[in-house]
């Protein structure tokens, strides 16, 4: 029993010391970038003996790049040059085109995980290969017991480490007068670092001189609720969202003790009109953490960047894109909870991504609030190699709005005959 | 997903598919991983709203036709249930194969094809407005090149 006692003190005592206190610091050994360094070289190799089995193509059909149907109908030139008449085989591109979406469209596969170039043994099987050979038989195994049985627990000690100091931080520090706030912001960081370890991200910062000085938005685009997590290891923000139900919530309501965060009803009109004061009187205080937005309003799965919501970008202030971009780290809300999520992330192999802070951008006078939204959108898709895309990413719950359709059906009538 | 898709998609299901459409086994078992991303609830067949929650499909002017499309049995020529198993989804996206003289198949022939843009108008579905008129409407429509898309090996 002693001897067990023993056993487990030091586990707990090499995680502490070689995982939480460089954490905190922010300081590396170089562990995870030897780890990485060797995983990237064995996926290498899985993805040799698959494609010398089997050849790899990621999609089902050979689409023309994305191209609305009517460019190919003719325009009017001007009126009376050109014109013409309703042909019955005008439906055929509209069919074909339809088709086409049904076998593989842009949106719906945004929601979805991303399709991997290789097998990153996490799962039995990429596509459709099932058993391949025995070495990968043997590798797949071998990553099983890494990630679940070495991997896991200690990342989940880890875990409990970090969310304990941030939630008796943020007590302790709640019953202190107002006047901490460095330490307030000290402790925020330490903590979410040591959380950051615990799922092994690896994240590098790129243009360290655009960080965003006190007041002000900041965007980003949306992979999954820990993008969050991930920029708050460089710098303190103040979060606007969704009231979350559960353990998220509880995390929601403890940073909201000693920081100004701003928690809402997606759906009460009433909620909005309140938030949209708060977020206009954060803004101009320069003393307050930036404000971090995650404009497309749902998780997308870092291929590409949707519709930015407007309404963020009409409370005026500066605006510092950001991006984060993930390895397999999408969340998908309507499948799994948000604990099952946790624990894939943390039997993952690891989190690497990037951080690029783009310079400060405000609207300008010759701007809606629409094209400056656009604008910002466009910025960031090129930063991190993106497909910017035009959809609104609340496609993933609903479905689309009748006036485009409508406007389809305009755009089509415009090429025909006029009267 | 895809441990998933490859146990439910038996071998001989695949040989008869094939037969039957002129798919190749791989084309078969990617539509089977479209098929089942799109069918949301797992249910084996799709529903109308499944292929509706495809915007880009949407917003196409005759996207309901041509979900219709995928709806009606072939043989009886009705109107048929309110849903598409993996067969009809691949018998109807057949039709779309470009025509290629070395693997013959009477899904994918110009009258076929031709057919499917019929449809598209007979929106009483009585197969008898004029057939006729539209086949000399399109005489020199080249309804393979139009009426093709290129399906990834």
């Amino acid at each position: 029993m002693a001897v067990w006692c023993i056993l487990l003190s030091c586990y707990l005592a090499v995680i502490v010391i070689f995982m939480a206190i460089p954490a905190s610091l922010g300081i590396s050994f170089g562990i995870r970038n030897l780890y990485l360094a060797t995983l990237y070289k064995v996926f290498e190799f899985g993805r040799k003996t698959i494609q010398s089995k089997q050849g790899i193509r990621s999609s089902v059909i050979d689409k023309k790049t994305v191209q609305p149907s009517h460019a190919h109908l003719p325009r009017n030139r001007s009126f009376g040059t050109f014109q013409r008449e309703f042909r019955l085989d005008d439906i055929v591109e509209f069919c074909v085109n339809g088709v086409e979406a049904i076998l593989d469209d842009d949106v719906t596969k945004r929601f979805s995980a991303e399709e991997l170039e290789s097998w990153n043994l996490l799962t039995r099987t990429n596509e459709n290969y099932h058993y391949i050979s025995v070495k990968l038989t043997i590798m797949w195994l071998l990553g099983c017991f890494v990630r679940y049985i070495i991997l896991f627990p200690m990342r989940f000690i880890v875990l409990l480490i970090g969310l304990g100091s941030l939630v008796t931080s943020r007590i302790i520090i709640a019953q202190l007068p107002k006047s901490k706030h460095w330490l307030d912001d000290k402790t925020m960081l330490v903590s979410f670092r040591i959380i950051a370890r615990a799922v092994s991200a690896v994240i590098t910062f790129h243009n360290k001189e655009n960080i965003a000085n006190g007041g002000g938005i900041c965007v980003a685009n949306h992979t999954t609720p820990i993008d969050v997590l991930i920029l708050m290891c460089d710098r303190c923000y103040s979060l606007v969202g969704q009231r979350q139900p559960g353990f998220f919530g509880f995390i929601e309501r403890t940073l909201a003790k000693t920081q100004d965060h701003i928690w809402f009803e997606r759906t009460e009109m009433k909620d909005r009109l309140i938030v949209t004061r708060r977020l206009r009187e954060h803004v101009e205080d320069p003393s307050k953490n930036p404000i971090l937005i995650f404009p497309e309003g749902t998780c997308i799965n870092n291929t590409s960047v949707m519709m930015f919501k407007k309404g963020s970008f009409e409370i005026g202030g500066d605006v510092y894109p950001y991006d984060p971009t993930f390895g397999n780290a999408f969340w998908n809300s309507s499948v799994e909870g948000f604990g099952m999520y946790v624990f894939l992330l943390l039997t993952n192999w690891a989190l690497v991504c990037d951080v690029w802070y783009l310079p400060k951008t405000t609207l300008r006078d010759d701007e809606t609030a629409a094209q400056f939204a656009n604008r910002v959108k466009t910025e960031i898709a090129r930063q991190g190699g993106l497909v910017d895309l035009i959809w609104d990413g609340q496609l993933k719950r609903t479905s689309v709005k009748p006036e485009f359709r409508q406007r389809r059906q305009e755009d089509y009538a415009s090429t025909l005959k006029i009267d | 997903m895809g441990l998933k898709s490859s146990t439910l998609l038996q071998e001989e299901d695949i040989e008869e598919l094939q037969n039957e459409t002129g798919f190749s086994p791989n084309q078969i078992r990617r539509l089977y991983c479209r098929f089942s991303s799109l069918d949301k609830a797992t249910k084996g067949t799709l529903s109308r709203e499944d292929f509706i929650c495809i915007p880009e499909l949407a917003i196409n002017p005759i996207g309901e036709r041509i979900i219709d499309a995928f709806f009606m049995n072939e043989d009886s020529q009705e109107r048929g249930e309110q849903t598409c198993n993996f067969r009809q989804f691949v018998k109807t996206l057949a039709h779309f194969r470009p025509l290629d003289e070395s693997t013959e198949n009477p899904l994918n022939t110009r009258e076929k094809k031709l057919h499917f843009a019929f449809k598209i108008y007979d929106l009483d579905n009585d197969g008898k407005i004029s057939k006729e008129d539209l086949m000399q409407v399109l005489e020199n429509v080249d309804m393979n090149a139009k009426m093709s898309i290129r399906f990834l090996a």
